[in-house]
């Protein structure tokens, strides 16, 4: 009793106690994580949604695992992924450093550059839908024939259509994460670099590139376990089609649990999810090196 | 690619630097003709412009088709004007509820949001301030918790939602979407009060002042930048959420607006022009917002991701 009335004080001394961490904490763990390990168990059991869930052992798994709709969305995750990174980081990089100038322009462009940051994926993908008709949208309004394509109908071109559409709209978020980015870079270094003649291309790849490691590994994890999330804005532009085209990861566990009535399997697509999604981003850390985690986890 | 070349002149960066909301003072013309210093950059100067088509485009063609009549939208050129501009689509998309779906997703957002910061708040300030492995393994589950697609979890949470009699109420919006708002809050907030000087706290407690006081009267005001960007968000992230809507709730009367854009959607199919406009109309909130505040928006946001 009294050694426990001596390391609270000792608390009281080094500071506040860790009941303020527990509201937090508890919404967390309650919504969060034992929905994570619910998601685990589920994925054992053979559930409608509605009536009874019964433990069916690995039934699930053996339906997911060889239903080659789930490598076929696997594969289409993938692609997503990889295409919208290789376009978007690019993108958002020399966006960022672009508008982190202070020409009176730039300003003002980037003003609007993030108006799609407000916009909902629901309202991004009808507005889409519509534009990229071929009879009343974009191609016919600027009289340009190969904009008159049936985008969104066309199983060879609807990808890139959902690649451009995901980079449309998160592209200004990343923008704006590097904007802060580059204006974090002293201005010594520059005036350094100018001195020594050094040109435009010179100054990119020796000081900003370099300047930028945490920001990019930052933008990057975000964007990779971002692109595990794109259900939204899939779901409302394609549903998944034409046929299983652009039927990504998690709008694959979405039709199966809710519109297939499948909880099991779709519990264990979602397994798959957790997965995939913690291995990329300790690998993208671990790409980055320990540096920055290590300080938040000491400043703890 | 030739658009590496959209690096500024060093006295524009200067300004940057100085100037955080990335206004200049016309130095640039100025520094950019004398000896050894850079061209003034084409390239990206087009770059830009490039992207601004590409971000515009979209938006006014939005804007034009919402202002059409069906009849107008089926016989003339998509990229033009109306000749007979017409408000109907905006009266029809109001006259469907609209102002109902407004009001539910200005419940669940400010219900979630306004809490979610509460909580993170005072997780950051003790993973901060105070010691302890309860803290560290705190901390770690919230950094665990941005590096898992928390979606996955949807099916679980569909089912404690039901088992606890909550589907199809607003409250079951409200209670996830708090709990996944708080690791990237507890992230930044906790980034933040991390720079506000120990003396200060020190000199407090001297004085004799709680933990709890220190939190409200030290800690909130030196970190109310952070706070508004955790803030605007989270907002922007439940307003615009569509998931938990759709697993969630069911009746037109716990409907937000993201889902009534679907709805709506699925119903007046043909009629893209009041399609458009309920889509013009769930976003004028946010850019009326955006228009007056986008100076704290922006700043807030470029620092609060770029620490």
């Amino acid at each position: 009793m009294s050694t426990s009335t001596g390391s609270s004080r000792r608390v009281l001394e080094r500071g506040p106690s860790g009941w303020l961490a527990a509201p937090a904490l508890v919404f967390f763990l309650l919504f969060a994580i034992i929905p994570l390990f619910g998601v685990l168990f589920l994925s054992f059991t053979k559930w409608d949604g509605l009536g009874e869930i019964k433990l069916d052992g690995l039934s699930s798994w053996t339906t997911v695992l060889t239903d080659p709709v789930t490598g076929n969305a696997l594969w289409v995750t993938a692609k997503i992924m990889f295409f919208s990174f290789i376009v978007q980081a690019p993108i958002s990089l020399l966006l960022g450093v672009f508008t982190s100038a202070s020409q009176k322009y730039r300003a003002a462009l980037a003003v609007l550059y993030f108006v799609p940051l407000l916009l909902s994926s629901a309202a991004v993908a009808i507005a889409y839908k519509a534009l990229l008709d071929p009879n009343f949208g974009l191609g016919p309004g600027l009289g340009l024939p190969f904009l008159a394509q049936d985008w969104l109908g066309n199983s060879d071109l609807v990808l890139f259509v959902v690649v451009f559409v995901i980079a449309w709209q998160f592209v200004p978020f990343h923008t704006l994460i590097y904007q802060g980015g580059v204006r974090q870079i002293p201005a010594s270094l520059y005036e350094a670099a100018q001195i020594d003649g050094a040109g435009r291309v010179q100054q990119f790849f020796a000081i900003t590139l370099p300047q930028l490691k945490y920001t990019i590994i930052t933008s990057s994890t975000l964007m990779v376990v971002g692109s595990l999330a794109y259900f939204d804005l899939v779901f409302v532009l394609t549903a998944g089609g034409p046929g299983y085209s652009t039927r990504l990861l998690p709008l694959h566990m979405y039709l199966t649990g809710f519109k297939a009535n499948d909880m099991g399997a779709a519990s264990a697509l979602g397994v798959i999810l957790v997965v995939i999604g913690l291995a990329l981003a300790l690998l993208l850390q671990r790409l980055g090196g320990k540096n920055r985690n290590a300080s938040q986890l000491e400043g703890a | 690619m030739a658009s590496t070349t959209q690096i500024p002149a060093p006295p524009a960066r200067r300004t940057a630097l100085s100037n955080k909301q990335g206004h200049n003072h016309g130095q640039r013309s100025k520094g950019a003709k004398g000896p050894g210093r850079l061209r003034p950059n084409y390239l990206g100067g087009l770059g830009g412009w490039l992207w601004l088509a590409i971000i515009i485009v979209p938006i006014y063609y939005v804007v034009v088709t919402s202002l059409k009549n069906q009849a107008g939208f089926f016989t003339s050129n998509p990229m033009m004007p109306p000749t007979e501009p017409t408000l109907d689509n905006y009266k029809l998309v109001l006259d469907n509820d609209f102002a109902m779906y407004f009001f539910n997703s200005l419940v669940v957002t400010v219900g979630s949001v306004v809490p979610a910061l509460l909580v993170s708040f005072m997780a950051a300030y003790a993973i901060v301030r105070g010691k302890g492995r309860f803290l560290t393994w705190t901390n770690n589950t919230f950094l665990l918790g941005l590096a898992i697609p928390l979606h996955a979890t949807i099916i679980p949470i569909y089912w404690m939602i039901t088992k606890a009699h909550l589907y199809d109420t607003l409250l079951a919006l409200i209670l996830p979407s708090i709990a996944f708002a708080i690791p990237i809050s507890v992230l930044i907030l906790s980034n933040f009060m991390r720079d506000v000087p120990n003396e200060l706290f020190e000199s407090m407690r001297l004085d004799g002042c709680s933990d709890w006081a220190m939190m409200w009267r030290l800690a909130l005001p030196m970190t109310r930048p952070a706070v508004v960007t955790v803030g605007i968000y989270n907002a922007l992230g439940v307003w615009n959420g569509f998931l938990f809507p759709l697993i969630l709730t069911q009746s037109p009367s716990t409907r937000v607006l993201p889902l009534s854009l679907w709805t709506f959607q699925g119903e007046f199919s043909v009629n893209i022009p009041a399609v458009l406009a309920s889509v013009v109309l769930a976003t004028l909130p946010l850019l009326v917002i955006y228009v007056v505040a986008r100076r704290q928006l922006l700043s807030g946001l470029t620092a609060g991701f770029s620490k």
